[in-house]
């Protein structure tokens, strides 16, 4: 290569070299070659224990659970004894948000109506993260007969709006099974979400399939050796996951407000399940009758934090695992 | 793309003989007789609950009332509701009703959604992108049918600006209420959507090139960044039509509006399957179609999507 360096050049065309430390090349030039690269999730929590909108919706995320787990650390009164003689009692000491028209306490029926919501929320998400990711990555990656069966299941029951379906299925186990307890009501809302919800992760995780099995490493693996499915969990799974988890985060604070739509049309936890849809819905017919707004305000205001949870960390996670967001 | 399009219309017919299938199973499989219960406690003879169930094929197996119910939906009869009036004029009715709701809450929704989210992109991490960004997060996260109740009572009841409920009287004025409830989700949605992607291409090679080349600011923010940024919405957008219609159910049920939301949820909580199938067959049709239009559009707004 002739050096370029003393050739003469016209005027305005004089060249400007940045100097190194201004560029990115130091960067590169420090990297060690014999190292092993941070692998993508440790890259990831690295980012995510630096993001302040992780770290505020962990603080939310840790509020939820222990009211979740521990509603009798935040009050002592009995979310179910309703004693009409305190009803609309207002304010008291030990009832801070007071009482209902039926008397119950609104605080303590609020904080302990968090576990049907979330108990909803966490095992509706796990199974269509399962359901879906399982379809999602076998269509992807076998393509062919296998993947247009998947997808045209996956289509009939995507093409149904998701809260439609349920109303319709929810009605009908209503019938069968009139009077179920706790689990039994969560179970059947779980279900029913689950049953139209999983299309949504299969597509995403097919499509991510798609991508990732075509990278070098997959052929790589492919080259030494390994057999189709070790190549499938193995490589091509770990490396497809990312969207996913971020949808299933996001969609976990969906599937809680779901719930609270079908409480509130009648269909969803059974009425003698304390939950926050079924308290938004009485708490809207009282406030019809003329009752204050407090009883309605403090479940939806529970309700509205612990979806905002759910989003404000699906942001975090996908703004950390996103190389392109992380540039800015 | 003639070819395209009917490919994807063959490949929608599985899809809507599945879900009306999916659908019609689960309407059917409930214990207990749908007629006896019209009658109430006092029981009707048994003579003319067999006619009846005859009437609405209920003595037929499933597979076959099924089939008698394309059958008739092949020529546009839907059969009848348990009062007696044919389902086809009952949607005839009440899809109107919900096409103007829903095309109103999209219209309040695309317009306002993607002028903040352009506006918020432009300026990212200043104070009106933050303020936009907080709104959106409180839509989404607040129910929407506390949101709806908590509106329909302050600007309904209260300031008494709008009717709190709709009724027979399905005007523009009426429905506008409604129609930012039903929106107002989908809104934040196509704020963020939109105002992510403006950010991004803010700092994509072309619009810096397009800026070099000594472009206009508004020129390069209307021509290059706009319409690259507008793909993610308009799929949004066109998915989301569906979903409205859907999200209706509750939005029609705070309002009393005489949708297909509220037919079809009184037909479903009284068993009344020819309706519930009916209605649902509409929104799997309604969904069909609009995500064909999105794929349309797609390849309007980025040349390089080919479809043969």
């Amino acid at each position: 290569m002739p050096d370029r360096s003393d050739r003469p050049h016209l005027p305005g065309q004089e060249r400007f070299v940045a100097p190194l430390e201004e560029t990115r090349l130091a960067a590169v030039d420090s990297l060690d070659l014999e190292e092993a690269p941070e692998s993508q999730w440790r890259e990831t929590w690295k980012l995510l224990r630096r993001s302040p909108l992780f770290i505020v919706s962990m603080i939310l995320l840790a509020g939820v659970v222990v009211i979740v787990i521990a509603p009798g650390l935040f009050t002592n009164s009995d979310p179910r004894l309703c004693v009409t003689g305190r009803s609309l009692d207002g304010p008291s000491s030990g009832h801070p948000f007071g009482f209902d028209r039926q008397g119950c306490d609104v605080w303590s029926r609020t904080l302990y109506g968090a576990r049907a919501s979330v108990a909803v929320g966490v095992l509706t998400t796990a199974l269509v993260a399962l359901v879906g990711g399982f379809t999602g990555a076998v269509a992807g990656y076998a393509e062919g007969w296998v993947d247009s069966l998947l997808s045209r299941i996956s289509d009939i029951f995507f093409a149904i709006p998701l809260v439609l379906a349920a109303i319709v299925m929810l009605s009908a186990i209503n019938n069968i099974w009139p009077d179920r307890e706790f689990w039994g009501g969560v179970t059947v809302v779980v279900l029913a979400l689950a049953l139209f919800g999983w299309p949504q992760v299969m597509r995403i995780m097919r499509g991510s399939v798609l991508e990732v099995k075509n990278l070098e490493f997959v052929d790589a693996a492919r080259a030494i050796g390994a057999s189709s499915m070790t190549n499938l969990a193995r490589h091509v799974v770990p490396n497809a996951l990312a969207p996913v988890i971020v949808t299933a985060t996001v969609s976990l604070g969906i599937f809680i407000v779901a719930e609270a739509t079908l409480s509130f049309l009648g269909l969803g936890l059974p009425p003698t399940v304390i939950s926050w849809g079924n308290d938004i819905s009485n708490a809207q017919s009282q406030v019809r009758a003329g009752t204050d707004l407090r009883v309605l305000f403090v479940p939806s205001t529970f309700l509205a934090l612990t979806v905002l949870t759910f989003i404000l960390l699906g942001d975090a996670i996908r703004d950390a695992l996103d190389p392109k967001a992380r540039e800015r | 793309m003639f070819w395209y399009i009917a490919r994807r219309l063959l490949q929608a017919i599985p899809v809507v003989l599945g879900s009306t299938l999916l659908i019609y199973a689960m309407v059917f499989l409930q214990p207990g007789d749908p007629i006896r219960a019209l009658f109430g406690e006092r029981g009707a003879p048994d003579a003319v609950v067999e006619q009846l169930r005859n009437q609405y094929n209920l003595d037929q197996p499933f597979l076959i009332q099924w089939l008698l119910f394309l059958k008739g939906a092949i020529v546009g009869d839907l059969g009848q509701s348990f009062s007696g009036r044919p389902v086809a004029d009952m949607i005839g009715e009440a899809f109107p009703v919900t096409v103007q709701l829903a095309m109103m809450a999209l219209v309040f929704e695309a317009v306002l959604g993607v002028i903040a989210g352009t506006v918020a992109g432009l300026r990212k991490g200043k104070l009106f992108d933050s303020s936009m960004l907080v709104t959106s997060l409180v839509v989404i996260a607040v129910p929407i049918f506390v949101f709806g109740f908590l509106l329909q009572l302050v600007f309904g009841v209260k300031l008494d600006w709008f009717p709190a409920t709709v009724g027979g009287n399905a005007s523009f004025y009426n429905l506008l209420l409604p129609a930012i409830v039903l929106g107002s989700v989908s809104f934040a949605y196509v704020l963020r959507l939109t105002r992510t992607s403006v950010a991004r291409n803010m700092s994509a090679d072309h619009v810096r090139t397009a800026r070099a080349k000594g472009l206009t600011e508004g020129l390069v923010v209307r021509r290059h960044v706009l319409r690259n940024s507008l793909i993610p919405t308009v799929t949004f957008l066109g998915a989301d039509l569906g979903a409205l219609m859907a999200g209706a159910i509750v939005t029609e049920g705070i309002f009393n509006i005489p949708g297909i939301g509220n037919l079809v949820f009184r037909a479903i909580v009284l068993g009344e399957s020819p309706t519930v199938v009916s209605v649902v067959t509409v929104m799997v049709l309604v969904y069909v179609v609009t995500s064909l239009i999105v794929d349309i559009l797609y390849a309007w707004l980025d040349p390089r999507i080919r479809y043969a």
